[in-house]
């Protein structure tokens, strides 16, 4: 393509960006002088050098657009229309650049119809004030210093922001991407190498290469650090096409919506900045959509009529912090819950056990849409857990937050760069791995009070209030050495839950380049990537979303198995849960989801003690009201195991006799349960089994006491 | 006349273009692939590059046992990925004569068959001359892409 032409597209695409935002600002602020001479200087710049390049059909689109802008710094009054009208104008530069670019030169077509519509606006607004000396600058507006002159409202801002504008220009030069991401690369050799040579050298306690090492060292570093600014941009490059947006939704919606961006200059790596993107823009539009009432309702609620999307971004450590947050009247629960239950994403007794955090999450669970009646605007088929997966993807995570009537906010942590990642380095056997440190909460050592416990063939750890569901990465990436005994548990949190790795040993946190698998390993879904250490050794980067996949699977994680959207979401779809089986009060098994399960204990039946007509057991500091099933008669002495449920920090414990195993089944009451305590029956492992109703024993029901 | 740069593994002669191979040296330092197929023996750090090694032997599914003594790698280059090729021996660079290829026999195992270009009748024993492109299609390549 001749290169004044590409020079010409890469430009006016930057500069219509701006355009799109700048002009969503001024119809909130018709006032503002600078925003004005802004669009007008940015479609002028356009238009000018579409005269230069010889484009007739841009150049009369642009010139009918800046006569009707021409027509609003003079004075005229700034109408919603009029607006929708250039933003209109502004769509079909875009078309025609598009064609521009494919083609190499104007796409055919005809604009009279644009043209005409822009110049009787133009006209409409014909006002006696520009009948004098302006009216020269309206037919035909003249260079950009004739406009200043003539213009006494804003002169002082526009030469201030020319004269910005052109020193900015005169220090910077435009290098390609492929320059910047080759540089990159290179960088991380180098600082591969240098972390090599430092291995060496701590080998060794005197050297003369320990001054000059050092040196090289720190300037190393410097170079990865200068390089990656390059690579740096500001997210509000992400953020430029949202006021625009915003604005033609609250016209489609009818609604008020202002849009608020805080930090926009907070810079991201330019691959990472891509990919957040697109989830960033669903996340605005769902807020828009889902988030915000209507005026009329607001003004019901006692809220402004306008509703407010605050875009928040910051830099944290190695990380950006973005929050999307709205005003507006907060995620619903019971429709969330609802919707959940009827994807049968979660079961009846699943549900009642989780908190409103959980609850709320539920919006990320694969085959959930929170688009009720589904819409033009967010209903598109892209649903809130491709946000997260592709969040996931670049190593971060999505939470969000709300609160009934005062809105929803969501909070996205993502890494700065893609290319350097911290992560642990840990060991099994006597092969090295790499765990991405974001999704890392805390280290467990084994041993003492932590011990794996297994419930049948399930791996779990108590971890202070809970039951922490265990992966034992030896048999994930099934390696052949002797199972782990004195080992950590990496706490991660990943794919939407909370887990523990169990590995041999865990080193130190590394800085690592993350490379590419190869085409011949890129299958391996378990792997995300590849890196070298400082000793020159290679090793795998542990992708603990797939990871937490293998979590309650028999079976270890398949090694074929893709990690491609498309295949891997029919697997989460399957709502199995794990189920605990267990025998009480009859010979009929009993089950309940193992993640209502707080603990499994074992009492001394000389502890229960019975105060106000009730058992109660002295545990851990606290009392704990026993329950059971109607035929269960207390033991004077000898060990009770009970199960304790918990809720709010209020806990109760539940008398059993033994259990029997773990299923992974799918979760399907059959028939809904005629006694108390019993929710209903379900077929577990081709046997019919009792789910017992953990809400029924938490309200304080199946009291000991009633059976004593 | 094409150049070949000629090894055995599990008793099989081969040549390889000369022109296909960037560098010949030996097995030092590899990591084992956890859940990749039998064909992957490893990955390897080779001067900042990270070398996947693919044994000939299970590639070629040749069946007979591979000599465990050696380790021997021919170091290929496609696209901007690095492979080597584990193998037995590495041998001289033979010149041959194009016109002397002769078709891959009939009944020749149908995934070497798929790896060859043609076969080299030799005074001692025969030659079969292998395709870096070809012996490198297989397993899942597909592109990463979608993730």
């Amino acid at each position: 393509m001749d290169e004044l032409l590409r020079e010409f597209l890469t430009e006016t695409a930057e500069s219509l960006d701006h355009v799109d935002a700048q002009l969503v600002r001024f119809e909130r602020e018709p006032n503002n002088g600078q925003v004005l001479s802004n669009i007008f200087r940015l479609v002028h710049t356009i238009k000018g050098t579409c005269g230069f390049l010889g484009l007739p059909r841009l150049e009369a689109l642009t010139h009918a657009a800046e006569t009707l802008m021409g027509k609003f710094r003079d004075g005229m009054a700034v109408t919603g229309d009029a607006v929708s009208l250039i933003l209109a104008a502004i769509d079909r530069i875009k078309t025609i650049l598009d064609g521009l670019e494919k083609l190499q030169r104007e796409p055919a077509g005809d604009d009279a119809d644009l043209i005409g519509e822009l110049n009787r606006a133009a006209a409409r607004a014909w006002n006696p004030r520009w009948q004098d000396d302006r009216s020269a600058a309206s037919e035909r507006i003249g260079d950009e210093v004739a406009f200043q002159s003539a213009d006494a409202g804003a002169p002082r801002n526009l030469a201030e922001s020319a004269e910005e504008a052109g020193s900015v220009a005169s220090q910077s030069i435009r290098v390609s991407i492929e320059t910047l991401d080759q540089l990159m690369t290179m960088v991380s050799e180098l600082v591969l190498t240098r972390n090599q040579l430092l291995e060496v050298l701590r080998r060794r306690d005197d050297s003369e290469f320990n001054v000059p090492l050092q040196r090289l060292s720190s300037v190393t570093t410097q170079v990865q650090q200068e390089v990656m600014k390059t690579r740096m941009q500001p997210i509000g490059n992400a953020w430029q096409k949202l006021p625009r947006i915003v604005r033609d939704l609250s016209a489609d919606l009818g609604k008020d919506i202002g849009l608020e961006m805080l930090g926009a200059d907070t810079e991201l790596d330019r691959q990472v900045l891509d990919l957040v993107k697109d989830p960033l823009t669903h996340l605005v539009r769902n807020c828009a959509d889902h988030g915000i009432e209507n005026p009329d309702e607001r003004s019901a609620a006692g809220k402004p009529r306008l509703g407010i999307i605050r875009l928040t971004a910051a830099r944290q450590g190695g990380y950006v912090v973005i929050e999307i947050a709205d005003d507006g009247r907060g995620l619903d629960t019971t429709r969330i819950k609802a919707k959940a239950l009827e994807a049968g994403l979660v079961s009846e007794s699943d549900m009642a056990a989780k908190s409103q955090a959980e609850i709320n999450d539920l919006i990320f669970a694969p085959g959930f849409s929170t688009a009720l009646a589904v819409t033009s605007i967010s209903g598109r088929g892209v649903g809130m857990d491709i946000v997260r997966s592709n969040i996931e993807q670049i190593g971060g995570t999505v939470d969000v937050k709300s609160s009934p009537g005062g809105g929803t906010s969501f909070v996205i942590k993502i890494p700065l760069t893609l290319a350097i990642v911290a992560a642990l380095i840990v060991d099994i056997g006597d092969e090295r791995f790499a765990f991405p440190q974001l999704s890392v909460l805390e280290l467990v050592r084994l041993g003492g009070e932590h011990r794996i416990e297994r419930i049948k063939s399930a791996p779990v750890l108590r971890l202070r209030q809970k039951l922490l569901p265990l992966v034992d990465v030896r048999t994930a990436l099934q390696l052949e050495t002797s199972d782990t005994v004195n080992g950590f548990v990496v706490v991660a949190q990943a794919g939407g839950q909370i887990f523990g790795a169990v590995v041999d040993n865990v080193f130190h946190t590394e800085e690592i380049v993350i490379k590419p698998m190869s085409s011949k390993l890129r299958h391996i879904a378990m792997f995300s990537g590849m890196t070298i250490l400082g000793d020159g050794s290679v090793i795998m980067v542990i992708d603990p979303n797939v990871l937490a996949q293998s979590l309650g699977r028999a079976a270890p994680a398949q090694s074929e198995a893709s990690t491609d959207t498309a295949e891997r979401q029919p697997k989460l779809r399957q709502d199995t849960i794990s189920l605990l089986i267990f025998r009480a009060a009859s010979d009929r098994p009993k089950a309940v989801p193992l993640s209502l399960v707080s603990r499994i204990e074992e009492i001394d039946c000389r502890n229960i003690e019975m105060a106000d007509g009730r058992y109660i057991v002295k545990y851990r500091d606290a009392l704990l009201p026993l329950r059971s099933f109607d035929q269960v008669r207390i033991k004077r002495e000898g060990a009770q195991p009970i199960l304790v449920f918990s809720e709010q920090g209020h806990s109760v414990g539940l008398l059993f006799d033994e259990i029997v195993d773990i299923a992974e089944e799918k979760f399907d009451v059959k028939i809904a349960g005629d006694r108390p305590g019993i929710l209903g029956y379900a077929v577990v492992r081709g046997i019919i089994t009792e789910i017992i109703d953990v809400e029924f024993f938490l309200a304080g029901s199946g009291s000991l006491g009633r059976a004593a | 006349m094409t150049d070949y740069v000629t090894f055995t593994t599990a008793g099989q002669l081969f040549g390889l273009p000369i022109e296909h191979v960037q560098d010949v040296f030996t097995l030092a330092n590899i990591t084992r692939v956890p859940l990749a197929g039998r064909e992957i023996t490893g990955v390897l750090n080779l001067r900042g590059r990270i070398v996947t090694v693919i044994d000939l032997a299970n590639r070629l599914q040749l069946g007979a046992p591979r000599d465990a003594t050696a380790h021997m790698v021919i170091g290929i280059e496609r696209g901007a990925e690095s492979f080597g090729i584990l193998v037995d021996r590495v041998g001289e660079v033979l010149s041959l004569a194009d016109r002397d290829r002769e078709p891959a026999p009939i009944n020749l195992d149908r995934t070497l068959d798929a790896a060859a270009t043609g076969v080299f009748r030799l005074d001692e024993k025969i030659l079969v001359a292998l395709d870096a492109d070809r012996m490198l299609d297989f397993g899942s390549s597909r592109s990463n892409a979608a993730q």
